[in-house]
């Protein structure tokens, strides 16, 4: 697949699975947070889909820095500097010549240090890094999705010590965090375009 | 984007999630401290509802840019994230001269400004805003 081939298809089909869960997180950010997760993150990739020409028409490395900071600019939330630092992140592992686990984990290293958090806390990270540690043991797609689902699954029991949800203190528990739902459905939506579904 | 405004004293900008807070928050300052700092404000996500925006945080900063400083007071965790990513975007040069403080929004905006007022420099701004105890 060409860098713009691939990164066409990353668009329509990111785009795609947030405006069709956009409920859905919605629901979940109501439940522990302030209820904007959906709608923030349909702005941020409607943004993106928005300039998918400009984006598609560069190399992989400098169109994930663009779609990161078309979400850092768009989001309105916390999660755009969040998502958004860490695609400009991988966006750069990328131009410099970095393997894919290199990539995710310059990613993942940048949403820890904007938000201050390790995984852990009930957050997206609760995702991202055990799915970056699969990448770099040598899992596959297999491996990478079972990873994302494992560790949005273990959000439920945990007790919010970061974002709006550590307001909520004890009563995060018995929730997913609507951060980890997304970016497990942004993970399968990558996964679902590099096995050509 | 305007011109320093004010080298004198260190500029406030007020960031919150919601437009009518930061400028309620903006006129306490104005009648508790006066015209002396500079004091800007901004809320509201990109489509204007609750929320922040990283474009509007950087242009208010840069409308009362000073080059003694800028204390930027915010309200709930998204409002720091966002202001964190304008004040890196801002570049080296002007970055390192602009602080978030951690202080509730009201209180250290009136706090921040009265210092600001009287000449000191940013970290002292910085301090008495986030010494504040109701």
């Amino acid at each position: 697949m060409s860098d713009e081939t691939l990164i066409r298809n990353l668009i329509a089909r990111t785009c795609d699975t947030i405006a069709t869960h956009a409920d859905e997180l919605g629901e979940l950010d109501r439940a522990i947070g302030d209820g904007d997760h959906g709608l923030s993150m349909s702005r941020g990739f409607d943004a993106i889909a928005a300039v998918a020409d400009e984006i598609a028409g560069v190399d992989l490395g400098p169109a994930l820095q663009k779609a990161g900071m078309t979400l850092v600019m768009k989001v309105g939330g916390a999660s755009g500097p969040l998502y958004g630092s860490g695609l400009m992140a991988m966006g750069k592992a990328v131009a410099e010549g970095s393997d894919p686990g290199a990539m995710l984990e310059a990613g993942v290293g940048a949403v820890k240090a904007r938000g201050k958090s390790e995984a852990g806390a009930k957050t997206m990270l609760d995702v991202l890094v055990p799915v970056a540690s699969a990448l770099a043991a040598g899992g596959g797609i297999a491996e990478i999705r079972a990873a994302a689902a494992e560790g949005l699954e273990a959000t439920r029991n945990m007790l919010a010590t970061k974002g709006r949800a550590a307001f909520l203190g004890k009563r995060s528990i018995g929730h997913l965090d609507p951060g980890a739902r997304s970016s497990v459905i942004l993970i399968e939506a990558v996964c679902d375009v590099l096995e050509g579904k | 984007m305007t011109d320093p405004v004010s080298n004198k004293t260190v500029s406030i900008v007020i960031v919150s999630h919601s437009a009518d807070v930061a400028r309620g928050a903006g006129e306490m300052v104005r009648q508790m401290v006066g015209e002396e700092v500079a004091v800007a404000v901004c809320g509201g996500n990109p489509d204007g509802g609750l929320g922040t925006d990283v474009a509007a945080v950087m242009a208010a900063i840069k409308s009362v840019w000073s080059e003694k400083g800028v204390a930027v007071l915010v309200d709930l965790g998204g409002a720091e994230t966002n202001s964190e990513m304008a004040i890196e975007m801002l570049g080296p040069g002007r970055a390192e001269h602009v602080v978030i403080c951690n202080a509730p929004i009201v209180e250290g905006a009136v706090m921040a400004a009265t210092e600001a007022a009287g000449g000191s420099d940013l970290e002292t701004v910085r301090e008495t805003a986030e010494d504040f105890q109701a």
